[in-house]
């Protein structure tokens, strides 16, 4: 008879440990990116880089490409070299990070404007066509007026693409009649060209 | 001695056969669907937060990238929240003195995070990566839905090992362009099979389901 009762007992605590009740496997005693924690005052399982180190590919002795200045003046030519893949990555970054205020055409008629930021300078303001390179990438690095610094939005080299892109957006809204007009006979030839989706 | 059992025993009989089989039978489908449903998958169930965060107004109206706020999507195995000061870029400026952005600047003068509830939560048995999946023509909008129309976030799908493997047996189903993976109202072409086919082999995306490719 007690042996009859054991097997009745082994066989219950086999249903409920099948049926599991328990997510020991789900939540893990480990943390996730971003978890919060006890553990830490400040409530986060991310750590702040201790003071006075330098971790693994963050040694930035580059003056002119990790700050964009020599000497404290913004440097007047590209750190990096710029080939047409950096351009058309500068313009895939400034649509993404620049455009929401600067605008498409950087002309600062972006939509978070509309909603009531203060509007940005027009890239083509002399004061900017006159700038030098650096001092774009200074204002993506550390902000300017009203502009956040995007450091910690945008890869360092990327602020760098998106000078360029800058640059040629500058040059659309201002190119010489000589290259305005070789381009159009260009396109003419090639047929392609115009504004995108239209005049067909 | 009478009879023990009446003829009416028979039917009984009958019945209750039918009646454990049936019983069985319908236990079974009410745990399927409650494991599909919302209530143990959360599909469809926004969690609370603790800002009043609308995906709909800053995509959809605002026409803001996913990658403005969700940086590291494009290199890392998580998309990445946007700290406090992604938030105060804008709003330091704009609605700075309404209630529903109240819990921002409250994080930006003291320094502490906002505690976010977290929407996909994979279980932690599951190393999931985000920048592969991107750079191999798989959309935002085919794991997440389509988040620009959601006032608050919510998962859409159950994020089941089945559903991870449909899609690792053929990711021809779900595979674009890669210049459209950010576009969050692709539309699937009629051809999908045969366009998919090409960027597979286009992109050198391999059918991965062995165990570790996912649990290490």
């Amino acid at each position: 008879m007690f042996r009859r009762k054991s097997a009745w007992v082994v066989v219950l605590a086999g249903v409920l440990g099948a049926s599991a009740c328990r997510n020991d496997m789900h939540n893990q005693p480990r943390y996730k990116t971003f978890a919060a924690t006890d553990f830490f005052g400040d409530g986060r399982s991310e750590r702040p880089t201790i003071e006075d180190t330098v971790a693994r590919g963050q040694l930035h002795l580059d003056e002119a490409r990790y700050t964009g200045k020599v000497n404290g003046k913004d440097v007047d030519y590209f750190p990096i070299q710029i080939t047409k893949a950096d351009l058309e990555r500068g313009q895939e970054r400034f649509n993404i990070y620049c455009s929401p205020c600067h605008g498409r055409l950087g002309n600062g008629h972006g939509m978070i404007v509309g909603r009531g930021l203060r509007q940005p300078p027009n890239y083509t303001d002399p004061r900017l066509m006159d700038a030098p390179v650096g001092h774009f990438f200074d204002v993506m690095t550390n902000g300017y007026g009203a502009m956040y610094s995007y450091a910690s939005r945008v890869a360092n080299d990327d602020r760098w693409r998106i000078a360029a892109y800058i640059r040629a957006l500058q040059l659309s809204q201002n190119a010489p009649p000589d290259l305005a007009r070789q381009q159009q006979t260009r396109n003419l030839r090639t047929g392609q060209g115009g504004p995108a989706g239209g005049m067909k | 001695m009478a009879q023990l059992f009446r003829p009416s025993s028979n039917t009984i009989a009958k019945v209750s056969i039918a009646f454990v089989v049936l019983l069985a039978a319908s236990t079974l489908a009410v745990a399927y669907i409650m494991d599909r449903g919302p209530w143990i998958t959360d599909v469809r169930v926004a969690p609370e937060q603790p800002v009043y965060f609308s995906h709909k107004h800053h995509v959809k109206d605002d026409g803001i990238d996913c990658r403005y706020c969700h940086t590291g999507v494009e290199t890392s195995h998580f998309a990445g929240l946007p700290p406090t000061e992604t938030c105060m870029t804008c709003h330091s400026q704009i609605w700075s003195n309404a209630s529903v952005t109240q819990p921002i600047r409250d994080s930006w003068t003291s320094g502490k995070s906002i505690a976010w509830t977290r929407v996909h939560d994979l279980p932690d048995f599951v190393y999931f990566n985000h920048s592969i999946h991107i750079n191999k023509g798989i959309g935002c909008s085919t794991c997440h839905g389509q988040v620009q129309d959601m006032p608050w976030v919510y998962k859409v799908n159950t994020l089941y090992m089945n559903w991870c493997v449909n899609c690792h047996r053929n990711p021809a189903q779900f595979i674009r362009p890669k210049s459209e993976v950010f576009n969050m109202d692709y539309k699937y072409p009629s051809d999908q099979a045969q366009l998919g086919a090409q960027l597979v082999k286009e992109y050198h995306v391999q059918s991965l389901t062995d165990c570790t490719t996912c649990h290490r």
